[in-house]
């Protein structure tokens, strides 16, 4: 089984990349993917019929309890000989039908291969989620097959209306799945069918997979895409939009009916759906004059009539049903292709301008008589006996609606008859009186080899009807695998006198006067017509949702996409306050002291005053010095809380980022709002700026409550406890803080000074770029003025802060300090050094390049953390060492040394490099605004 | 933690916030530092009340105050810190390019914007191109026209 699905699969595949090397001979090597399935069907039919069963399984996803379950009873049988008995047709009609000069058809046979191999995939799937691939697979491969001639706008009109409700179609399908599988607790098919109690499913999960079923089978109202699929290649119509494809929803209602069709809602919506679509598409197709159009309103109106059959949920119906699959298949596949031989031939599929064609058209003219006889149901052809069966079916049904389905399906069927009727005229010419112009003079007849599988079909409508012994066996099988436990009638072409035969009677003969009488009927369909013309029709409706979608999306990128960041940042604060301040706010319950201690007020106030001074000073200089007092309030809480080293980092990277400011500060404008450029927008309205910022303020008061009581709530042993434990005995360091960031949280500060180094980085190749506009040799350097006095003090400071430095470091793992505060030290030195002596002065003393300093720290972390991996130990084990030096006694220390070293130096690199970067002497811009960096880049 | 506390984490959010609406980078950037104090604060505090520093000096583990939120707050100042020195670099650069500091509105955001107020043909070809012209019955009628169908035989 799974070979026949990769054998499609690779076959069309190779087709597909062949693409534009190979001519119409393509479809000879498509023919090869239904023969292998052919000689399968051939050597197991008989095993099946019997009652046997093929499956197969494979755990594709077992976390999820996915499965790929394959499973080939009789009924999938059926189906098996429909895709590939017609798709071998198919391909040797193909080969005919294009000609030997059309070039680049890798593609199309491709295609078809692939939608072949999903086809056979979704009638043999036993898995809801599987079938449910296969289906969707068809959906795309048929988009792409409608869609093949890409340079035709109705081609793609039509290929993306057939994408959008299958597709839409087949998500509805996926939820009502899901929701079956759900349910019921399995999603095996075969097990849903015959073992499960379905007293459980809800009408939700029946109406959405009856949506998804009716939208693949064009039923009323997801019909419009059928008749617009007819741009496709008539081969491919034939396949897809006649024989198979459009059979999946059929398919699948026909496989779960006997289970789900005692759920309320399932007959009533199944009967009136059908019935609408059978009685509408037949209508329609006899108002047609492209004969492929007829013919795909005609498959509109059976595939309602299949629905209602296999829909009901009855054994007698089924097999109704399944006889009318293989007769629809049959005559339909044969219809198609006359057409496509007249098309072919004449250049013509307009039944105004058919006129009577010449004597080599006899054997077509036969064909086409014979598959509409089984199209219309006249006996002996295979189409009456299956429509026999409905009727006996339906008068004797015990099932709600029973008698008025037979009034609809005869209905249905005397307008079958009457377009089967209008079909054969058209072929033949008869429809008009050809006054016009226009009409065809005479056509070549076509090829015996074009019209042998046409013909092939043609017969086997007729002679399957004559002796239907021969589907017997399989027809009853099927039925079995769907009513396991029933006796199907057999399948006869003489029932005896009955009141189906009587019904059947009088459809042939009111379809005989309706043919008779085609001219009335004609007027009075347009006398109809132009009263309803200006409703809104199904495709209009469809195409107006479609760009009313669009017109939304529009709006919505409007209000939504504005592209101003304040704006942007303001939803972003919102949705976060909301989405945190209201969860929080229902769960708190406790209320806390007012403050800790009395001496945390000073600190406390300070930044209060600090950060809102920040808002309001208009000197950009000023702000960057409040944000920095805000930083050093924070450092002097941070020491009353009992965190040293936070706080010495804290002093250290304020000062450094006032330094930072300074540098970049200098060549900007003095005022905000002095700069040479306003904002183009003005920004949001302060008040409601304002309004936005007091929510984050209240919804953080809160979420700050809520969060701290939920920390103060854990059990006694949490994992910061559990750090202190471990820390002195596994770690060897007594400071703690240092011990998570070098060792239990290794890990982490190795990313963080990755990030610290990508920064540097970005840092410098943003001011160099800017730096490479400069015009050289305006540089002030050499104006300013240094003081030897205060060069000389910062010369001895700079020693003696970096031996404090490295104190740090190397004290760190016992005592405050380690690699973050020891490095941002030596930084607070360097910047003293650029203060008083400039970028030269900082290269004097510091005379590894920056970036030699940032690449080396980081190696060496990443050295420490992976050496334990090549040595048999895990990432960022610690070894320790025990030494003796002379004079300072025994050294007791770890590997982890080596690792903060790194990150040291990672944050020399990384000041080193901001200095480098914004440190050089401002340029005197200032004093030509109108430098060129302004012309032409300002727009 | 203290009503104090929160109230502090409170202002520099929101002083932060109101800060980074702005469209002055240097604003913005002075915002980010606010907000950054705000989380380190929300995270040192939300470890549970203040105690001694966490330097073990004897056997038991009493007393110290949480070392799990001080680093991560550690790392966070370090970030902080990088961060800044990024968007510095921006702001240098957008001085040295536009003379200002000003974060215009997104180029690509305003073109996406001009778009979809124009209803003409051209502004949105691929949109427009989805939708067939006129009120055609169906797709195919199109083709072989549907409304002198009274004149059959």
């Amino acid at each position: 089984m799974t070979a026949i699905l990769i054998t499609h699969a690779l076959l069309g595949a190779l087709l597909v990349l062949l693409g534009d090397r190979i001519d119409r001979r393509g479809f000879l090597v498509a023919a090869l993917a239904p023969l292998v399935s052919l000689i399968w069907i051939g050597s197991n039919a008989s095993s099946i019929i019997d009652g046997d069963v093929h499956s197969w399984s494979y755990d594709w996803i077992p976390r999820l309890g996915l499965t790929i379950d394959l499973r080939v009873d009789a009924l999938s049988l059926v189906m098996l000989l429909l895709v590939a008995g017609i798709g071998i047709l198919v391909c040797a009609y193909s080969y005919r039908y294009f000609s030997a000069s059309k070039p680049a058809l890798g593609r199309l046979s491709g295609l078809l291969t692939l939608f072949a191999g999903s086809m056979t995939g979704l009638v043999v799937s036993d898995h809801l989620l599987t079938l449910f691939v296969f289906w969707e697979l068809t959906s795309v491969t048929s988009y792409l097959l409608i869609g093949n001639d890409d340079r035709n706008p109705r081609a793609r009109d039509a290929a993306t209306s057939a994408i959008l409700i299958t597709g839409s179609g087949g998500l509805v399908l996926l939820a009502g799945l899901a929701l079956l599988g759900g349910q019921l607790g399995t999603y095996r098919i075969s097990e849903i069918v015959t073992s499960i109690p379905v007293g459980s499913v809800s009408w939700v999960a029946v109406v959405l997979i009856l949506i998804g079923a009716f939208t693949k089978s064009a039923q009323f109202p997801f019909s419009t895409w059928l008749p617009g699929a007819m741009v496709a290649p008539t081969p491919i119509s034939t396949y897809l939009h006649a024989a198979t494809m459009v059979k999946a929803g059929v398919y699948l209602v026909a496989r779960l009916a006997p289970a789900l069709a005692d759920v309320s809602v399932w007959r009533p919506i199944v009967f009136a759906v059908g019935s609408i679509t059978m009685v509408f598409g037949g209508w329609r197709a006899l108002r047609q004059v492209d004969l492929k159009l007829l013919l795909a309103h005609g498959t509109v109106s059976q595939l309602g009539l299949m629905m209602i059959v296999v829909g009901t949920g009855h054994y007698s119906m089924a097999q109704a049903g399944i006889v009318l699959l293989l007769a629809h298949g049959i005559f339909k596949a044969a219809l198609f292709m006359v057409v496509g031989i007249v098309d072919h031939q004449t250049g013509t599929r307009d039944v105004r301008r058919l006129t009577r064609l010449g004597p080599g058209w006899r054997a077509i003219e036969v064909t086409t008589v014979l598959a509409a006889a089984s199209m219309a149901g006249v006996p002996p052809a295979l189409g009456f006996i299956a429509k026999e069966k409905i009727l006996a079916g339906t008068i004797d049904g015990s099932f709600a609606g029973a008698q008025t389905l037979t009034v609809v399906i005869a209905l249905g069927s005397v307008l079958t008859f009457a377009y089967s009727a209008r079909f054969v005229l058209g072929v033949f010419g008869r429809l008009t009186s050809h006054e016009g112009g226009d009409a065809i003079a005479s056509a070549d007849p076509p090829r015996m080899s074009l019209s042998a599988p046409a013909i092939l079909l043609g017969v086997l409508a007729l002679a399957i009807g004559v002796v239907p012994q021969v589907i017997d066996s399989l027809a009853r099988a099927a039925t079995q695998a769907l009513h396991p436990s029933s006796t199907p009638k057999d399948v006869e072409l003489w029932a005896g006198l009955n009141t189906a035969l009587f019904v059947s009677a009088g459809v042939i003969a009111v379809g005989c006067l309706l043919a008779i009488c085609r001219t009335s009927v004609a007027r009075l369909q347009k006398r109809v017509h132009d009263v309803i013309e200006p409703l809104p029709s199904g495709d209009s409706t469809f195409w107006w949702i479609v760009a009313a979608v669009l017109r939304f999306a529009k709006r919505t990128t409007h209000v939504v996409q504005s592209g101003s960041l304040p704006v942007y940042v303001m939803v972003i604060m919102g949705v976060a306050t909301a989405g945190t301040a209201i969860p929080a706010v229902s769960s708190y319950d406790n209320f806390p002291e007012w403050i800790d201690s009395p001496t945390q007020l000073a600190p406390l106030s300070f930044i209060v005053i600090a950060a809102i001074g920040a808002t309001r000073v208009k000197r950009r200089i000023s702000a960057a010095l409040l944000l920095g007092a805000v930083g050093y309030g924070m450092a002097g809480l941070y020491v009353l809380n009992g965190a040293p080293d936070l706080a010495l980092t804290q002093f250290a990277i304020e000062t450094l980022a006032t330094v930072l400011f300074v540098l970049v500060l200098r060549v900007l404008p003095q005022d905000f709002d002095s700069g040479q450029r306003s904002p183009t927008r003005r920004s949001m309205m302060p008040s409601f700026r304002l309004l936005i910022s007091a929510a984050v303020g209240a919804g953080i008061f809160i979420f700050a409550l809520v969060a701290a009581e939920a920390r103060e709530s854990v059990p006694a042993v949490s994992v910061s406890e559990e750090m202190l434990e471990r820390s002195v005995p596994d770690a060897h360091g007594s400071n703690v803080v240092n011990v998570i960031l070098v060792d239990f949280r290794g890990m982490d500060t190795l990313g963080e000074i990755t990030v610290l180094a990508v920064a540097a980085l970005g840092t410098a190749a943003l001011a160099r770029s800017a730096g490479r506009r400069r015009t050289a040799g305006n540089s002030r350097t050499d104006v300013v003025l240094r003081s030897e006095v205060l060069d000389t003090i910062t010369r001895l400071l700079f020693a003696s802060i970096a031996l404090l430095a490295v104190y740090f470091l190397f004290t760190g793992h016992n005592q405050p300090g380690g690699g973050f505060v020891g490095g941002l030290t030596v930084a607070a030195a360097i910047s003293l050094r650029y203060v008083a002596g400039g970028v030269e002065a900082v290269r004097r003393s510091v005379r590894i390049p920056a970036n030699v300093v940032l690449g080396g720290g980081l190696s060496i972390s990443l050295a420490t953390a992976f050496i334990p991996l090549a040595l048999g130990g895990t990432v960022l084990e610690h070894a320790v060492f025990t030494w003796d030096a002379p004079l300072l006694g025994t050294i007791k220390t770890t590997s982890a040394l080596f690792f903060d070293t790194g990150v040291f130096l990672v944050v020399v690199g990384l000041v080193l490099m901001a200095i480098e970067a914004f440190g050089g002497e401002p340029e005197s811009d200032e004093e030509k605004p109108n430098s060129r960096f302004l012309v032409g880049e300002t727009t | 933690m203290s009503i104090a506390v929160a109230l502090v984490t409170a202002v520099l959010f929101g002083t932060g916030s109101w800060l980074m609406m702005q469209r002055r980078l240097t604003r913005i950037i002075i915002g980010i530092g606010l907000l950054g104090h705000g989380a380190n604060l929300l995270l040192v505090s939300s470890g549970g009340p203040s105690g001694d520093a966490p330097i073990i000096s004897g056997d038991g583990v009493e007393n110290y105050s949480d070392p799990l939120p001080q680093a991560l707050a550690l790392t966070a100042i370090v970030i902080t810190f990088g961060v800044t020195a990024l968007l510095l670099a921006l702001g240098y650069r957008s001085w040295q390019i536009t003379k200002d500091d000003v974060v215009e509105d997104d180029v690509e955001d305003r073109r996406v914007l001009r778009r979809s107020n124009q209803d003409g043909p051209e502004s949105e070809v691929d949109l427009e191109d989805a939708v067939p012209v006129g009120p055609d019955e169906d797709g195919v009628n199109r083709v072989v026209g549907e409304r002198g169908e009274g004149d059959g035989s």
